[in-house]
């Protein structure tokens, strides 16, 4: 579609960890993605839900370049962004950016805000008055520019953050890749960091891939959801109905456990879906759909044929065998 | 960013270009004020570090304060010879009458350029090698620098110093090489080492993605961040170049006579043990001071880089 | 008020670090208290001292740029601060025991799980007493098992990175419980894992907790886990407790400004947007505000607040607050 800045065909990316034996062993492999389809609309906040293991990293560091997908296509605005063996050119890197996780180690401890800034600038934006567009940055993130010559050990958690953004926003991007983003945050600088990065978004006409494993954030922040599980998506569907009839089992399981602070939320909450296993390895997946050993609502086909996407309401689709048959009533 | 539209906010760039000039002042000396900090935090670094510069001090302007300058070169006065230390001589004279504290504080400016010379050569070098083969782990590059190294590093390092220096000319500059040779593999080992983790780190990652330049990584993401293992393991060096050097001069193969080394003197005075033994022990004991005046320094260079977190 | 003694009593509590610039006054006059049996919570965000505190009553705080200028911290009626090493090491383990946040940074790599524990639970014995071997063996195997560790024997000799994150933080838990402390100090017990593990390991301690009758400390930002897991939880900002309640009134009427903050920046799993934060930061350890440490932030400050520094004030039984605003009860500001 024209308006989507960016699309996934079924991308996969595996890992070779090592080999069974020394010499003529089978590789041993980690399909952190396998087989995933997406697509960011323009201007929307897509949310990629999932716990750890569930590729969602994965995606976000091959969107940004760092892996090259095993197979499949991903393209930005129609452009294939990995072409042949060719490094990523300019222009591209320009346009989509990454904020990471964890604001210690995304800063170079060594550097001033100054000189972090004034690489992406230098790269993209030459000037002659680096000074003023670093002064210009940090302004329209709330930063008072006397924290130029700070180091990041002088800042706080929020605060790094606050400068990694700014560095994401140096290029002028299209696309920023939000990767748990708040994650290691306090709760009131979440706040403010996620009225930030809506509020860019408004300005600069930004779409975002949001991840996180926090669902009341999700909630509130993103225009679409969709929920990975080791691997594959499971379900995909527009915010309100995504948390209104949740179809998945393990979306049921997830919004489940969450601890919430008031009551309305408590009553909202799907009634409490217990998982009855353990996670499988990832090198160990298990045949046919990959929740199988955790999923209370499990059936035979479960354990011999891998479930596919299908329709489940409008704009909602879900890959689980108790969609695939319209007369079983589904547990919601 | 300047093709974005004005947004309007209440904050407004107050800063002119003398305002920013001003903060970037202050903050370069709240820094150095914060690394003074916390390397007097422990009173034997200061010590270490008064030592050495009286040291270095004493090497520079030695024909000014010393006694006898002119024991320093060729002289004889056997008249004087193999006395005790007294007021004329405080550390006593040699076998051949010149005056042992003149010929220490001399000797320790070849120890010094020794020290200097060998580290000029060898960190840029084996630091170098190091980001590369760190950087680029897997690679040839780094099969090729990190075997080459690994050979250098097989060899005693003793051994190698004096088969080097013992088929060139003995003299001081020929025992640099030698000592140089042997010692930049060190530093390429650390590098290495330090490298292969840093660029794991996210905002390593970060510049890549961004489309930084591989310099840019690894000389200014990279390398500031090894900086404080290299420092630290350079003030400790120069105290152990010294003693190789001496070792080499107490062997022949170093400073030649009559120009004063603290190893050659030690080796002359040696067989004069235990009569007239200050002619051995007080070079001895220089070295002793040197070296811990670097240690001492070396450990608050050390405390100097430690992280601030409470 | 029952007049049954008191498990852990901080009276005034004062901690300061000394750095470059000045010293840095952390905790600034902590007071608390808890019982036998009690679930406590103690919440705060990242600078508020709540580690700081917790690392005085183990006293693991490094002491030379740490200094306790003043308080008394009592366990079971004895001054932890005033302890000689090896009173402390009978109180450490048997009586006081600890969680981390990263169970992956708590469990040594290179020994297996057996032997941590094992050495845990043999140095937290009583004098005198020395169980063998086997003894000791069987006692890590019971504490694997309530901690619902399936195949404890293969586990005891698995290592530390064998197991997943879950499971790391269950052997920590078991180990912290081997030593039937009196007390357990849980650090943001389930933040590195995953939801669904998190959910399971938190039922778990709070099962555990009862049936053994520990009382514990649950200290964390994380609302939502406080209110499912304590009973009385107390609120600490920039070195202060500023409220304590029960966990129920806490949550359906919070009282001062920063908790009422906080609670109204938790995203709501009903939507509705994210609310704007609390303004500005957490105070400069080094200058404080003077007065009440929270005044530059807050939406209802008075004059006084500039000057004085508000006591708790008793709003009833349950319920304590550190602010003016409940200085005369005029001021009504309950949560709408």
């Amino acid at each position: 579609m024209t308006t989507d800045i960016l699309t996934a065909t079924d991308l996969k990316k595996y890992f070779v960890i090592g080999h069974t034996s020394r010499l003529k062993g089978k590789p041993i492999t980690v399909k952190a993605v396998d087989t995933v389809s997406f697509s960011i609309h323009n201007g929307e906040t897509l949310g990629l839900v999932g716990e750890s293991g569930s590729g969602k990293s994965t995606i976000a560091y091959t969107i940004i370049g760092m892996y090259r997908p095993t197979s499949g296509n991903l393209k930005f605005r129609g452009e294939e962004l990995f072409q042949a063996n060719r490094k990523r050119p300019l222009h591209l890197r320009k346009e989509i950016q990454i904020v990471f996780q964890d604001p210690g180690s995304s800063l170079n401890p060594r550097r001033n805000i100054k000189e972090i800034l004034e690489l992406p600038l230098k790269i993209h934006q030459p000037s002659n008055n680096r000074l003023d567009q670093i002064i210009h940055l940090l302004e329209t993130v709330d930063m008072p520019p006397e924290y130029m010559y700070k180091y990041t050990h002088m800042l706080s958690g929020g605060e790094k953050q606050i400068v990694a953004v700014a560095r994401a926003l140096a290029t002028n991007p299209s696309l920023m890749i939000l990767d748990e983003p708040t994650s290691a945050l306090d709760v009131s600088v979440q706040a403010k960091i996620i009225n930030l990065f809506l509020r860019l978004q408004n300005e600069f006409n930004l779409s975002y891939l949001f991840i996180t494993h926090d669902l009341s954030l999700m909630r509130n922040v993103a225009s679409r959801v969709a929920i990975m599980y080791l691997g594959k998506i499971c379900e995909v569907a527009e915010t309100a109905d995504f948390f209104q009839r949740p179809l998945h089992p393990y979306t049921q399981m997830l919004l489940s456990s969450i601890p919430v602070v008031t009551e309305e939320e408590e009553k909202l909450k799907p009634k409490k879906v217990i998982s009855t296993g353990e996670i499988p390895s990832p090198v160990n997946i298990p045949i046919g759909c990959s929740f199988n050993t955790r999923c209370p609502f499990v059936m035979d086909i479960c354990y011999k044929i891998d479930p596919v996407m299908v329709e489940a309401g409008k704009d909602h689709t879900v890959r689980c065998h108790l969609f695939n048959q319209p007369e079983l009533t589904s547990n919601t | 960013m300047t093709e974005q539209k004005s947004t309007g906010r209440e904050f407004t760039s107050t800063l002119t270009t003398q305002e920013i000039k001003k903060l970037e002042r202050e903050s370069r000396l709240q820094n150095l004020g914060r690394s003074w900090y916390k390397f007097s935090r422990n009173p034997l670094s200061v010590v270490g570090i008064v030592t050495v510069i009286i040291i270095v001090l004493l090497a520079i302007f030695a024909p000014y304060v010393t006694p006898y300058p002119r024991h320093a070169q060729a002289f004889t006065d056997f008249a004087h010879a193999k006395l005790p230390p007294s007021s004329q001589h405080l550390f006593g004279t040699d076998q051949i009458g010149r005056d042992i504290l003149t010929r220490s504080i001399f000797g320790l400016r070849s120890s010094l350029l020794m020290g200097v010379v060998v580290l000029t050569l060898v960190v840029p070098v084996g630091v170098l090698l190091g980001l590369l083969a760190g950087y680029f782990q897997g690679t040839w590059i780094d099969t090729i620098i990190m075997r080459v190294t690994d050979i250098f590093l097989s060899v005693p390092p003793l051994i190698l110093a004096l088969a080097i220096a013992s088929v060139l000319e003995p003299n001081l500059w020929n025992g640099m090489m030698a000592v140089s040779l042997m010692w930049w593999p060190w530093y390429t080992r650390l590098v290495y080492g330090l490298g292969v983790t840093l660029r794991n780190e996210y905002f390593v990652i970060s510049a890549e993605v961004t489309g930084a330049s591989t310099a840019h990584i690894l000389f200014r993401e990279i390398l500031p961040n090894t900086l404080s293992p290299i420092l630290t393991k350079m003030s400790l060096d120069v105290a152990w170049v010294i003693i190789i050097g001496s070792m080499l001069s107490f062997v022949g193969l170093g400073v030649q006579p009559p120009e004063p080394s603290l190893g050659t003197m030690i080796a002359d005075g040696a067989r004069y043990l235990p009569d007239q033994w200050w002619i051995a022990v007080f070079p001895a004991l220089v070295i002793v001071v040197v070296v811990l005046g670097f240690n001492l320094l070396g450990d608050g260079v050390r405390d100097m880089f430690a992280s601030e977190e409470v | 008020m029952s007049s049954e003694p008191l498990l852990l009593e901080i009276k005034d509590l004062h901690v300061h670090f000394a750095v470059y610039g000045g010293r840095l006054k952390v905790l600034d006059g902590i007071n608390f208290y808890m019982r036998n049996g009690e679930k406590v919570g103690l919440v705060g965000e990242t600078g508020c001292g709540k580690t700081t505190t917790m690392k005085t009553i183990l006293r693991v705080l490094p002491m030379p740029p740490a200094r306790i200028p003043q308080g008394e911290i009592y366990f079971m009626n004895s001054d932890i601060l005033k302890m000689s090493n090896s009173e402390l090491q009978q109180v450490r383990g048997r009586g006081i025991s600890m969680i981390f946040q990263d169970p992956t940074a708590a469990l040594n790599p290179v020994f297996n799980v057996g032997e941590q524990m094992m050495a845990v639970i043999k140095h937290s014995e009583n004098r005198g007493k020395r169980s063998s071997r086997q003894e000791i063996h069987q006692q890590a195997i019971n504490s694997l098992q309530e901690v619902a560790l399936a195949d404890p024997e293969r586990l005891l000799r698995s290592y530390p990175v064998q197991l997943s994150g879950g499971m790391r933080q269950r052997v920590c838990i078991g180990m912290a419980l081997s030593t039937h402390p009196k007390l357990l100090i849980a650090d943001e017990p389930g933040t590195s894992l995953d939801v669904t593990i998190q959910d399971q390991v938190l039922r778990l301690l709070r099962a555990l907790v009862v049936e053994k009758n520990t009382s514990i400390i649950l200290i964390t930002h994380t609302l939502g886990i406080v209110r499912e897991l304590t009973d009385r939880v107390y609120v600490m900002y920039a070195g202060n407790m500023v409220e304590v309640a029960t966990t129920k009134k806490l949550f359906a009427n919070p009282r001062h400004p920063y908790t009422q903050g906080l609670i109204s920046t938790v995203p709501r799993l009903t939507g509705g947007g994210i609310a704007s934060g609390i303004p500005g930061r957490i105070p400069d350890y080094l200058n404080p505000p003077p007065g009440c440490r929270f005044h530059p932030r807050c939406p209802y400050v008075m004059d006084i607040c500039h000057t004085e520094k508000p006591p708790l004030f008793r709003l009833d039984q349950d319920h304590e607050v550190a602010c003016f605003l409940y200085h005369d009860q005029k001021k009504d500001t309950t949560m709408p």
